[in-house]
């Protein structure tokens, strides 16, 4: 459970991105987490509740979307979406891909702040 | 309450992979073999590691981090093969950070290390989203262990180089399918070399001896590369 850390430096990150900007009051934050990152949704989603405790960024939400696994297959020279995240190969040709294209990302995207 | 949406697209994990980067660098430049192991816990990664700290030993400068929740019980192990070895105790923290790495490395000359090995805490989740900044990675699955795991890991199978099978002197006992295993990390990682060891015995780790002296040599050229 290495989610707490995540959720930890995501804090951390926001902080500052908030103190650069002059300050900003984040009600929710959008994050892009790739399903092949290692990282829990529903865990995060907890630690982001401990995490925040006591820090500016208490009582805001973190709203998740979910990156789906993209790999390129070389044989059809196309992204394709490999039939689960444990086989990774393309789901017209069978090719395995070794190429991953999206997954993997831990992403803050956007804050939605007061206005 | 009206609000208005602040784009920052910022990576989460940036701290870590640009201080994993710093540290590449690092190694390249003193030309430094740098290895990281992953597995889950009871793998056999100390054993195995035993075994290669004292088989590069006898002609090479060899070093090793070992990662723990707990204990200095697998540097006191290793020790008895270097005594360039240090326990990163990470208390909770159930992973090694790029961080803790750099913080362990204090005051080793890194350009009288020939290999160096980080053994990361036993865990086949959380250390896969953490770039240490070593050339390889192997990920460690024992005979004893069942031959789906890479199905039921597969971004810690995904994100590492070579799979190491542990304990293959267990194999016939536990029954153990070496085929479906080989099958299952093709699925996960297509591409990867898969070895076959055992510690216990000393099968197959010349094959590992011959694949990290082969490194070594890569990570020379590299430092050559790095200083010209």
């Amino acid at each position: 459970m290495h989610e707490l850390s995540i959720a930890i430096s995501m804090i951390d990150q926001i902080r500052e991105e908030s103190e650069s900007r002059g300050g900003l009051e984040v009600e929710v934050v959008h994050l892009k987490l790739g399903i092949f990152s290692g990282v829990d949704k529903e865990a995060l989603l907890f630690a982001w509740e401990l995490a925040c405790e006591g820090s500016t960024l208490q009582g805001s939400r973190l709203a998740i979307e979910s990156i789906p696994l993209v790999i390129y297959c070389e044989a059809c020279q196309k992204n394709r979406v490999p039939p689960s995240v444990y086989q990774l190969s393309c789901p017209d040709c069978g090719t395995p891909g070794q190429k991953i294209v999206t997954g993997r990302e831990i992403e803050v995207a956007s804050l939605e702040v007061v206005a | 309450m009206s609000t208005r949406m602040v784009e920052v697209r910022a990576k989460v994990m940036k701290q870590n992979d640009l201080l994993a980067r710093a540290l590449r660098e690092r190694f390249t430049r003193e030309g430094t073999c740098v290895v990281g192991l992953v597995s889950s816990p009871g793998s056999g990664k100390t054993a195995f590691l035993e075994k290669l700290l004292r088989g590069l030993a006898r002609d090479s400068r060899v070093a090793a981090l070992v990662g723990d929740l707990a204990t200095e019980n697998d540097a006191a192990r290793l020790r008895r093969a270097t005594p360039n070895v240090r326990q990163i105790t990470t208390g909770t923290v159930c992973h090694l950070d790029a961080q803790m790495v750099e913080k362990a490395l204090e005051s080793w000359r890194l350009d009288r290390i020939d290999f160096l090995f980080i053994e990361n805490v036993g865990n086949l989740v959380c250390p896969s989203s953490y770039d240490l900044g070593e050339e390889l990675r192997f990920v460690l699955l024992s005979a004893t262990e069942g031959e789906d795991k890479p199905l039921k890991y597969p971004t810690i199978f995904n994100s590492s180089d070579v799979a190491i099978i542990t304990k293959m002197d267990l194999a016939e006992a536990a029954e153990f399918d070496l085929a479906a295993a080989r099958r299952n990390i093709e699925s996960v990682r297509p591409g990867m070399q898969v070895l076959e060891v055992s510690a216990k015995t000393g099968a197959g780790m010349q094959t590992v001896f011959d694949l990290l002296h082969a490194q070594l040599a890569r990570a020379r050229h590299s430092q050559v590369a790095a200083t010209l």
